[in-house]
C-alpha cells in the first residue's frame, strides 16, 4: 500500500511539472511559429495548423529591415557590449580583491557606497548623465554608453568578485609574497588566473545585461544607423497595424545572443546569479 | 556560493597591513591607488555625481531658485495619484499603479518560486523545466514586453484560447483602460518567476537532509517539517529574492514602454516611464527629477533588510 501511494503521489507531480513546463513555453512556442510561419496563416491564431508553409522569410526582413535592420543593430550592440563587459570586468576585479585582502581607512564607507547603489534605478542618473555626455560631446556615440554602463556594472562585479576572492585559499599569494614577488605580481601573474571562473560567471552576466539593456541606450543613443539591437525592437512594431511575424523574428534575433550566453555558460550564469545576490 | 559561504565563514584572516609603520602606510596607499582608484573614480563620475546632481535639480526650480514647488507639482499631478480614477476607472497614477504591481506580483512569483522549487527538487529532467522557466530572466525585457503585447493579442495571442471555453471574448488585453495594467503584471509575473524558482532550489540544496529525518523521527508530518524546517532556513533567501523583486516592480521600465507606452490614456503608465516622459519627451528636468527620487528612495527602503544582512557579514 505505501509503495502505491508513493507512485501515484510521484505521478502527480511529473503530470503538474510538465504542465507547468507547457504553460511556461507556450509563448515561446508561439513566437516561433509566427516567426517561421507566412502572415496570413497566423491571423487565426498560430495553433492553427490547417495549411503550414514554414519560411524563413520574416528573419531575413527583420535582418535587412530598411528603417531598423536587425543586420546593423546586432553589429552596434557588439560594438558597446564588449567593451562595456571587459572594461568593468578588469576594474571591478581589482577593486573586489582590494576589499577582500587590505584594509583602507575607508573601506567601510566605501562598501556602504557599493551596496547603496546596488539598488539605484537608471532614473536617478539619467540627465545628469546625459548632460555630462553632452559636455564631453559624447551623446550618440558608443564611447558615452559604453562609459556609463562600466560604471553601472562597477558596484555589483565588484561585490560579486569580493565574494569569490574570499573563497580562494591565501597561502599561494603569501607563498609568492615570502618569495619576494610585489602585490600587483600576484595580483596579474597568481590571482587572476585563480579568479577566471569567478570573472566568467560576471562577464556572462554583465555582457546579458549590456546587450540587452534598453534604457540607457534609449536616452544616449539617437541616429538611426547608430541604433542597438533592443531599440531597433520597438521600432519594429508598426503604428497602426502590428507585423507580428517580422516582430517575432526580430525578438528572437535579439534574444538569442543572451540565450547562447546562457546556453554555454549555464553553470556559470545561474551561479552568477544565485551568487552576487546571495551575499 | 553558498557552500562557499559556510566553509569559509568562521575564521577571518587578518589582514595584511596590521601595524602602522611610515612606510606601512605608504604601500596601503599605493595600493589603495592601484586598486581601487579606477572603480571609484568611474563610480564617482558616472553614477554618484549624478544621483546627488538628480537630488539638487528637484529642489530647484528652471532659473536655479531653490524651490520645493517641483515635489508639490509632481505628488499632486493626476500623473502620479489619480483618485477620480476610483470611481472612472484607470488609470489611478503611476504610484498606485507601481503599488498594486508589488501587491500582485510580489506575493504570486514569490510564492510560485518556492512551490515550483520544492516541487522541482530531485525530479527527473527537472534542469531542463527549470531551464524553460528561467528563460524569461534571459531574454531582454524589451522582448519580453513583446512577448506579453503578443499572448494578449486578440489574434495570435494564446490567452485568449485559454479564455475562449470559459465564455470571455477575445480582445487585445493590453489595449483597454481596465485590463492593460493587469495584463502587464501576470505577464511580468511569467518572466520573473524563474528568479525566484532558482535562488530557492539553490537554497533547498543547502538545507541538510538528517533536519528532515529527525523530524520524522520525532512524527513530524510533511506540512510540519514545512512550516518548522524549510522557511526558517530558507529565510536569508527569501530576504533576497524580496529584496530583487521589489527593486525590478519599482524600476520596471522596458515592458511598459514597449507592451503599451503607459497607455491607453495613462491606464498602465509607471514612476520609471513617467520620469522618462518628464525629462525626455517633455524636457522637464525638475519636474523628472523629482519622479527619480521617489522611485529611489523607494529602492533604498526596500533593500534596507539587504544592506543590513550584507553588513552583518562584514
Amino acid at each position: 500500500m505505501m509503495m502505491k501511494r508513493k507512485t501515484v503521489l510521484k505521478l502527480i507531480r511529473i503530470v503538474a511539472m510538465w504542465l507547468v513546463a507547457l504553460v511556461w513555453i507556450l509563448p515561446f512556442i508561439g513566437v516561433f511559429m509566427t516567426a517561421i510561419r507566412p502572415m496570413d496563416e497566423i491571423l487565426d491564431g498560430w495553433w492553427n495548423f490547417k495549411e503550414f508553409n514554414p519560411t524563413l522569410e520574416n528573419f531575413a526582413k527583420a535582418w535587412a529591415h530598411p528603417t531598423a535592420s536587425l543586420a546593423q543593430g546586432t553589429r552596434n550592440s557588439l560594438v558597446v557590449a564588449i567593451p562595456a563587459t571587459v572594461i568593468p570586468l578588469l576594474v571591478a576585479t581589482m577593486a573586489g580583491y582590494g576589499f577582500s585582502r587590505y584594509d583602507f581607512p575607508s573601506k567601510k564607507l566605501t562598501f556602504i557606497l557599493v551596496i547603496l547603489t546596488l539598488a539605484l534605478p537608471q532614473q536617478m542618473i539619467a540627465v545628469p548623465v546625459f548632460q555630462i555626455l553632452n559636455a564631453f560631446g559624447l551623446v550618440d556615440r558608443y564611447l558615452g554608453l559604453i562609459l556609463i554602463h562600466s560604471a553601472w556594472g562597477i558596484p555589483w562585479i565588484t561585490f560579486f568578485m569580493r565574494n569569490f576572492f574570499s573563497t580562494i585559499p591565501r597561502n599561494i599569494e603569501e607563498a609568492a609574497r615570502i618569495d619576494g614577488a610585489s602585490d600587483f605580481l600576484v595580483f596579474f601573474r597568481i590571482v587572476f588566473p585563480l579568479a577566471l571562473p569567478g570573472i566568467a560567471s560576471a562577464a556572462a552576466l554583465q555582457f546579458t545585461w549590456v546587450w540587452s539593456d534598453f534604457f540607457l541606450a534609449l536616452i544616449t543613443i539617437y541616429s538611426p544607423n547608430k541604433l542597438l539591437a533592443t531599440q531597433r525592437i520597438p521600432l519594429m512594431r508598426g503604428v497602426y497595424h502590428v507585423d507580428w511575424g517580422l516582430l517575432a523574428a526580430g525578438a528572437i534575433m535579439v534574444m538569442v545572443v543572451p540565450l547562447l550566453v546562457y546556453v554555454v555558460l549555464q553553470k556559470q550564469y545561474v551561479k552568477g546569479m544565485v551568487g552576487w545576490s546571495l551575499k | 556560493m553558498i557552500q562557499a559561504r559556510n566553509r569559509g565563514g568562521l575564521e577571518k584572516p587578518p589582514s595584511y597591513h596590521c601595524g602602522g609603520g611610515l612606510l606601512n602606510r605608504r604601500a596601503r596607499l599605493s595600493h589603495y591607488l592601484f586598486f581601487m582608484l579606477p572603480a571609484v573614480a568611474l563610480l564617482a563620475f558616472f553614477v554618484i555625481y549624478p544621483s546627488v546632481r538628480t537630488i539638487y535639480l528637484s529642489f530647484f526650480d528652471e532659473s536655479g531658485r531653490p524651490t520645493l514647488n517641483n515635489y508639490v507639482e509632481v505628488l499632486s499631478s493626476r500623473d502620479t495619484f489619480n483618485p477620480s480614477g476610483f470611481e472612472k476607472g484607470f488609470p489611478l497614477g503611476t504610484l498606485l499603479h507601481n503599488l498594486i504591481w508589488i501587491g500582485i506580483h510580489l506575493p504570486v512569483s514569490v510564492l510560485l518560486g518556492l512551490l515550483l522549487a520544492i516541487l522541482l527538487r530531485n525530479m527527473p529532467s527537472s534542469s531542463f523545466v527549470k531551464s524553460v522557466i528561467f528563460l524569461g530572466m534571459v531574454m531582454p525585457m524589451i522582448v519580453g514586453g513583446v512577448m506579453i503585447r503578443f499572448m494578449f493579442d486578440k489574434n495570435v495571442g494564446v490567452v485568449n484560447l485559454f479564455l475562449q471555453p470559459f465564455g470571455i471574448d477575445s480582445r487585445t488585453w493590453t489595449a483597454y483602460p481596465d485590463s492593460a495594467l493587469f495584463s502587464l503584471i501576470f505577464g511580468s509575473i511569467w518572466l520573473w518567476t524563474g528568479f525566484s524558482m532558482v535562488l530557492y532550489s539553490a537554497g533547498l540544496e543547502t538545507i541538510p537532509k538528517e533536519y528532515y529525518e529527525a523530524a520524522q523521527i520525532d512524527g513530524a508530518g510533511r506540512l510540519r517539517q514545512f512550516v518548522a524546517i524549510t522557511v526558517p532556513l530558507l529565510k536569508p533567501i527569501t530576504t533576497v529574492v524580496v529584496t530583487m523583486t521589489l527593486l525590478w516592480e519599482l524600476k520596471v521600465f522596458d515592458i511598459v514602454y514597449v507592451a503599451t507606452m503607459g497607455g491607453p490614456g495613462g491606464a498602465s503608465n509607471v514612476l520609471a516611464l513617467q520620469m522618462y516622459t518628464y525629462a525626455f519627451r517633455e524636457f522637464n528636468f525638475n519636474r523628472s527629477a523629482v519622479v527619480a527620487v521617489i522611485i529611489t528612495v523607494s529602492t533604498l527602503v526596500a533593500s534596507v533588510p539587504m544592506i543590513k544582512s550584507s553588513l552583518a557579514q562584514e
